[in-house]
């Protein structure tokens, strides 16, 4: 059982878009250390939850707590205050994410990119900033791409240097939205064995994946989730193999077809 | 090439020896005739017409023609200067969530693209009519008159012109970056304002240039109007002579063709600025260098 504080608590999030409820009443707790991997059909709220976390989405009702903390408002006394911009950038340090687009800042080289929130942000001296990006080139095995923009890299480059910007941060918890969805089948697996590196190292993730072959290898946990709720939650084994709900059922023998 | 091409295959193989004749193109041949022609006749014309060409060549360097020209061309600067930083600003404060900072932009752009320039700058040197004095009061006060003189009057009126345009060119250049771009810069911890600066504007840049570029090709013409506000710039300076003179058109051909000269500068520099700005996008099509610090 769960012996550490959890570094990710929600209750009860609700998440509207208009008449849609895309997060309906969610609930989970995070383990530090742990490797939450999320799947469900498309639609289901895997990637709202995991943009409500970082606050790229408001939540509409319940809380969220990162790392001890209530994101988006303080408490005094009886009463929620909103937080500031700056703050709200402040809590989102805690959190690293890694888009499915990759989202790379096009007008950088590799390098400026993992540079750019460590000097900008942290106020870090650019010789260690970059020091520790060359590092990070290495660590995600790109060190030759270090001066490359963005357009000169294939999908699965921008993707591991997209996780190596990430890193930069030093965050407590990374958090991966559907990270090899945009990619050509052949570059799938460099990005995987990138973030299965990541997760050996010790550190917490949450990955919003249609890889049940990553789930089932390298997660702690899985949650599937459908139509803004969490079905159920399980280890990979029980989950991927011996599903209890038949929405769960349903789905995997739909992805594995 | 295999061995084994079949008989149709080592048929159509035959022709890469044949001679390639190139296509004619004979309709471009005769349009550039026709149009060498026009030109000749114009050239004739202004040849043997009532110019006196000496008088073109004596007044293109003349001092006061030379006098307006730098006032046009630091004219042109600051409006633009002053223009961009408006249009920046505004652009910000439009696209801000802050209600009370949109309201202020709306205004802003409603009343200056609502109002003629010329009624502008007529508004601005008459600007004593309204108030005689202007200062904090009870600080410092000037006499309006001294302060808003034909440039302040043609500055202001120029500038906060081209500020509600270019607020629009530079909405339609940020609203051009993805908002993935935006969202990458939240994800590490970046504020509203760090994200314009760093991500958002430099991005956007590429789509802004060309727009304003042209606006500041356009400002340098649109200087002339504060003739009527009395500031010497070129044209002025230009009409000033040929009052005395009455060497009309001797004096247009020279204010047009410093114009001329002063806009293909600028078209130059546009294109060099514009290769800066496609960083990352393509056109930088050599290979990233190897190693190095």
């Amino acid at each position: 059982m769960i012996m550490d504080k959890p570094i990710v608590v929600a209750a009860n999030v609700v998440k509207r878009f208009g008449p849609l409820k895309a997060l309906n009443g969610v609930s989970l707790s995070i383990a530090p250390g742990a490797v939450q991997c999320i799947i469900g059909p498309s639609g289901s709220g895997k990637s709202t939850l995991l943009r409500c976390i970082n606050q790229l989405e408001t939540i509409d009702a319940g809380a969220i707590e990162v790392d001890g903390e209530l994101i988006g408002y303080r408490r005094r006394g009886d009463e929620l205050h909103e937080l500031s911009d700056a703050e709200i950038a402040r809590q989102r340090l805690a959190t690293g994410m890694v888009f499915q687009r990759f989202n790379l800042f096009n007008h950088m080289t590799a390098l400026q990119n993992i540079v750019e929130g460590p000097v900008t942000v942290l106020r870090r001296p650019r010789r260690e900033a970059v020091a520790e990006a060359e590092t990070l080139l290495e660590r995600v095995g790109l060190s030759d791409k270090r001066n490359a923009y963005p357009i000169e890299l294939s999908g699965g480059q921008q993707q591991r240097i997209a996780i190596a910007r990430a890193l930069a941060m030093k965050p407590k918890l990374m958090l991966f939205d559907e990270p090899t969805s945009a990619l050509d089948p052949e570059l799938v697996g460099e990005v995987l064995a990138v973030m299965r590196d990541l997760a050996s190292s010790g550190m917490t993730m949450i990955v919003v994946t249609h890889e049940l072959g990553f789930a089932r290898e390298v997660a702690s946990d899985v949650i599937f989730m459908d139509k803004g709720e969490i079905v159920e939650r399980g280890s990979p084994a029980t989950i991927l193999t011996a599903p209890r709900h038949e929405r769960t059922r349903n789905f995997i023998a739909a992805v594995l077809t | 090439m295999s061995e084994l091409a079949a008989p149709a295959e080592r048929g159509l193989a035959e022709i890469a020896g044949l001679r390639i004749v190139p296509r004619r193109f004979y309709g471009r041949w005769i349009a550039a005739a026709l149009i060498l022609l026009v030109l000749a006749w114009i050239v004739k014309a202004f040849a043997q017409g009532q110019i006196a060409w000496p008088v073109v060549a004596q007044f293109f360097t003349a001092p006061a023609i030379l006098a307006g020209l730098v006032n046009t061309i630091i004219m042109t600067a600051c409006a633009m200067t002053l223009g961009i930083v408006l249009g920046v600003v505004f652009a910000i404060m439009y696209m801000s969530p802050n209600p009370v900072l949109r309201g202020v932009a709306l205004f802003y752009i409603w009343f200056f693209r609502g109002t003629p320039l010329l009624l502008q700058l007529l508004l601005w040197f008459n600007l004593a009519l309204v108030f005689p004095t202007i200062g904090i009061p009870g600080l410092v006060e000037w006499r309006t008159i001294d302060v808003i003189g034909p440039f302040m009057a043609t500055l202001l009126g120029l500038g906060m012109n081209q500020g509600a345009y270019t607020a629009e060119v530079v909405r339609s250049g940020i609203l051009s970056v993805d908002v993935g771009q935006t969202e990458a810069a939240k994800a590490i911890g970046m504020t509203r304002l760090t994200t314009l600066r760093r991500i958002v504007l430099p991005q956007a840049m590429r789509v802004i240039i060309p727009p304003v570029g042209n606006e500041f090709i356009s400002m340098v013409k649109l200087t002339s109007i504060a003739s009527v506000i009395q500031f010497s710039e070129i044209l002025r300076n230009a009409q000033t002579i040929y009052y005395a003179n009455a060497r009309v058109i001797e004096l247009l051909i020279v204010a047009a063709g410093w114009y001329l000269l002063v806009v293909t500068l600028l078209q130059i520099g546009q294109f060099f600025l514009e290769r800066v700005f496609s960083k990352g996008r393509g056109e930088r099509r050599q290979p990233a260098q190897e190693a190095g610090a």
